[in-house]
């Protein structure tokens, strides 16, 4: 008896690609829509037919929060941080940290970090 | 036709109610809108509850049935985060108009605040944000609520100071009602010297965690001194996590509000009274524009000209909210039904308002995610 191999998960090539310290995002082959997250069909058009490709790493901050009140130990020593929705060049909106003082508006470049064996984001002006 | 109407509520207070569960705090509610409704046991015949998170069952309104007895011919429970309420009296309304049942008990309790365990908070927490793209950045509910808000004052000019302003008028209606958690007078400044959570909120623009529960029943036949009409209601679900939310200028109010009106055959201007989620301040101020109870960045502004007072032309959450009556997960959304159900029967006591013609009802889901409208009617 054989094990069928585990499947990909959806959003996969982007938990592999903060690793390789680069953003994926998914994008529909059919009308070329970026996608914010991962799905099973394109957002705007529908097709099922998805790619993920590399961002630039470039966007502009769409909100900040700054957090104080941590949820979970893990983030306890980090507080205050602050936390952004960037809208990349490319289309998509990600969620990550950034560094102290960003407002929305802001050009903003991704870099990247570890924390607890975890690759974040951290944007930067 | 057939018509729904509201036909009695009950209620526990809300607050920390120390050795109940979720199963004695619905009963309470339940007897309560029974008794109220003037119908036995016996006349229930759907019975709708909302999901606890201290109590994750796999049948929790038949297992409330059970305990309760009642013997219905439809039941289940249902989740639809803090809309669950207004979704649950929406299918009850349907459920009456289709003739499929005559009375039906909706009914939600939790002790959210005394029987949480750390696990069942954490589990809560990893539902709201989404698990591979938010969740791991430790971002918080108040996080999610933080990031909208900035980008909603961004785009319209909402201060702090306004946000302050809605949570202070849910705390001085809390004061009046005897059920209420949170009753310590507040003032503007208190909210903005209140300590940060996730900016640009506060503690004091954030609900309470609370423990209470909350029932209506909804039928064919109207009941009390007044009938109270289900006239409308509609729903729109455009996202589920904060940051797929594609417009804060259009998050699915509008579109759920269109369809209730266009049900009832009513607009904005024939609405005179309000009961509209508040789960931070952000949320009721932003609900009441797209709304459009008020212009984009001026529902601050009406309510500082006492629009939405006791004895404006607006009355909201005259039983003080999600802010200050409190926040028990599904029962602290249908607490606003409750008591328009109330002001319309003229059971309000000291928080009376002037018996209103038409209420309407809005809660929300999530990050502004899942939306639900409802429209109450007094009948001649």
């Amino acid at each position: 008896m054989t094990l069928e191999q585990t499947p990909l998960a959806l959003a996969q090539p982007f938990i592999d690609g903060l690793v390789n310290n680069e953003i994926r995002f998914q994008y529909c082959n059919a009308c070329g829509a970026a996608q914010t997250f991962a799905h099973d069909a394109c957002q705007h058009c529908g097709a099922e037919d998805l790619g993920w490709k590399k961002s630039s790493g470039h966007g502009t901050v769409y909100a900040a929060t700054i957090v104080a009140r941590a949820p979970s130990d893990a983030f306890r020593a980090l507080a205050p941080y602050t936390l952004v929705v960037v809208e990349l060049q490319e289309g998509a909106r990600i969620m990550g940290h950034a560094v102290p003082g960003v407002r929305i508006g802001d050009r903003v470049v991704a870099s990247f970090f570890v924390h607890q064996g975890q690759t974040l984001i951290r944007f930067e002006k | 036709m057939t018509h729904a109407y509201i036909a009695g509520v009950g209620n526990t207070a809300f607050g920390r109610l120390e050795g109940l569960g979720t199963l004695d705090l619905m009963a309470k509610a339940a007897k309560q809108a029974l008794a109220d409704a003037q119908l036995k046991r016996s006349d229930i015949d759907g019975v709708l509850c909302g999901y606890s998170t201290t109590m994750p069952h796999l049948m929790i309104s038949t297992l409330f049935c059970e305990r309760f007895s009642l013997r219905p011919n439809y039941a289940h429970g249902m989740q639809l985060g803090g809309a669950t309420g207004a979704a649950m009296l929406m299918l009850a309304r349907e459920l009456v108009i289709s003739g499929r049942c005559k009375n039906v008990l909706v009914v939600a309790g939790e002790n959210r605040l005394s029987g949480q365990t750390r696990d069942s908070s954490i589990q809560t927490l990893a539902q709201v944000g989404h698990a591979d793209f938010e969740v791991p950045n430790g971002a918080s509910v108040p996080a999610y609520y933080g990031l909208m808000a900035s980008r909603y004052m961004h785009e319209t000019g909402v201060t702090n100071a306004d946000l302050a302003e809605f949570a202070v008028l849910m705390r001085n209606n809390a004061i009046r009602h005897p059920d209420s958690h949170l009753t310590t007078p507040i003032t503007i400044e208190d909210v903005l010297a209140s300590k940060p959570i996730a900016e640009p909120l506060r503690l004091m623009d954030c609900c309470p965690i609370s423990d209470g529960a909350m029932a209506l029943i909804v039928s064919a036949q109207p009941s009390g001194a007044l009938k109270v009409r289900m006239a409308g209601a509609g729903q729109a679900h455009l996202h589920q996590h904060l940051t797929a939310m594609r417009d804060v200028m259009d998050c699915g109010a509008a579109r759920a509000s269109a369809i209730a009106f266009k049900e009832a055959g009513l607009s904005v201007a024939d609405i005179d009274y309000l009961g509209i989620y508040d789960s931070f301040t952000i949320t009721l101020l932003m609900l009441l524009e797209e709304l459009g109870f008020a212009a984009r960045g001026g529902a601050a502004q009406r309510l500082r000209k006492g629009d939405y007072g006791q004895h404006g032309v607006l009355p909201l959450n005259t039983h003080g909210g999600l802010l200050s009556f409190g926040h028990c997960g599904v029962a602290g959304g249908m607490a606003h039904s409750v008591e328009a159900y109330r002001q319309f029967q003229g059971q309000a006591g000291v928080r009376q308002v002037r018996t209103p013609s038409h209420a309407f009802i809005h809660a929300d889901g999530g990050v502004m995610s899942s939306h639900v409208s409802l429209i109450l009617s007094r009948e001649a």
